[in-house]
């Protein structure tokens, strides 16, 4: 399969394999009018198989997102056909409506204008909690 | 400008200078009388707590300020929809500093990012409450005259008490504390906050028989099995009976043991307790006002 090289835009390769829409609906690439290409399940000498975006548009993506969800994904910057910047992804210290709380106590889930913010409590077990209520952040 | 909202943002040493303040309040309260003279505290209460606002009142009161405020949501603008965000931004244009109690949890939180005065927290639902915290430890240093070495046994609800979590954060600062946990099954300690003693390799032990650790402790920390906490009438019936202390059980305790309660009790500790000379939780209510007035001094930073 042969998806064509992109002038200037963004490539996040190194996606876990199947977790390729879940990156695609939570950036809202969906919204965009530009090429995009979602390949799943390519080959990789280091995962096996992993997803990859291919974004032909020099775009601000939400890194805080993709490090939440997949934090060994890199983004690649192409400039004029040249991977210009090729950035790592750490995870994130605070995530900001990326994550609904889902505590019915929690003064979020009253207060609908309030943003809904978590912060990273426990980096090796990527745990956040609301900032608010401090409950656990559940998928 | 700072709030106090979780009892973890306080140190160590602002502890302790919170409490020679308020041990120095009780030695001379003249001294404190006209401290806050011309100063406002505004008690913001969505919730009904008789203690804690007149325990604030109190305070700013005996420091010569003066006192506004509501003591039920629906005497609010929150029962026409005002959000707490403008609720603090508000009232920050009446008084020098907040003391608020709201049912949702965070909501303190939300105050004190958008007042322009310091904000207290005075309870969020089952989330915090650093004031009692503050009075828990003012009592628990008057009567031991120390917080290292100290077996701390936290009995009753441990899973919804925001009191005994706000005291474990407190207490596990300092060295050579033991917690022992008893409670029956449904109302342990929650996992993560076990999970964050397991990491720094704290000592605990967890039963569900308190005649049994009795001798070994040198507090005890009653706490009520709340209601209010529980969507399912039927668990609390079960449950609230769990733990009633009475003087026999009391037979095999330690003399100088110092036992604790937040209060309200309803029956979770005998009255034939209250002359005991180990029960300490109405000299608690008292403290409580103390670190209250040690509390705001700080906040407004009056010399």
């Amino acid at each position: 399969m042969t998806v064509n090289e992109i002038k200037n835009g963004i490539v996040l390769d190194h996606i876990t394999a199947g977790k390729g829409m879940e990156i695609y609906n939570l950036l809202g690439l969906d919204k965009l009018d530009c090429q995009i290409a979602l390949i799943k399940n390519a080959l990789s000498r280091k995962m096996g198989k992993k997803d990859i975006i291919k974004i032909d548009a020099d775009i601000d993506i939400n890194t805080d997102i993709i490090g939440y969800v997949d934090p060994d994904i890199t983004v690649n910057v192409i400039k004029d056909g040249k991977n210009v910047e090729k950035k790592t992804i750490d995870l994130p210290e605070r995530l900001e409506n990326v994550l609904v709380c889902k505590n019915p106590r929690c003064i979020s889930a009253t207060e609908q204008e309030l943003p809904h913010i978590f912060t990273l409590s426990d980096r090796e077990n990527r745990v956040y909690r609301c900032l608010y209520c401090e409950a656990q952040a559940k998928d | 400008m700072r709030s106090l909202i979780d009892i973890a943002t306080l140190t160590v040493a602002e502890i302790d200078e919170l409490i020679a303040t308020a041990d120095d309040i009780i030695a001379n309260p003249e001294k404190y009388a006209h401290k806050c003279a011309g100063k406002k505290l505004a008690t913001l209460f969505f919730e009904p707590s008789t203690r804690t606002r007149l325990s604030f009142e109190a305070a700013m009161y005996e420091l010569g300020g003066n006192v506004l405020g509501f003591s039920e949501a629906n005497s609010s603008s929150a029962a026409k929809g005002e959000s707490v965000a403008d609720t603090a931004k508000t009232v920050s244009c009446y008084a020098d500093i907040i003391a608020m109690r709201h049912p949702k949890e965070g909501a303190p939180l939300v105050a004190s990012m958008n007042a322009s005065i310091p904000v207290i927290n005075a309870g969020d639902g089952g989330h915090n409450h650093p004031t009692q915290t503050l009075a828990d430890l003012l009592t628990i240093h008057r009567e031991k005259g120390r917080f290292d070495n100290l077996t701390v046994g936290l009995c009753g609800d441990l899973k919804f008490g925001r009191t005994v979590h706000s005291l474990i954060t407190a207490l596990r600062r300092y060295k050579g504390i033991k917690f022992v946990l008893i409670s029956p099954n449904e109302l342990k300690l929650p996992d993560y906050v076990k999970a964050s003693l397991e990491k720094e390799g704290f000592p605990y032990i967890e039963t569900t028989d308190l005649e049994e650790v009795m001798p070994e402790l040198d507090i005890l920390y009653m706490t009520r099995v709340q209601q209010e906490r529980f969507f399912n009438e039927e668990e609390y019936l079960r449950l609230k009976d769990s733990y009633i202390l009475t003087p026999e059980k009391l037979t095999t305790a330690k003399s100088d043991l110092s036992i604790l309660h937040p209060l309200p009790r309803v029956n979770e500790i005998s009255v034939a307790i209250d002359k005991d000379p180990r029960a300490c939780y109405f000299k608690q209510v008292l403290y409580g006002k103390f670190m209250r007035m040690a509390l705001i001094l700080k906040l407004l930073e009056v010399e």
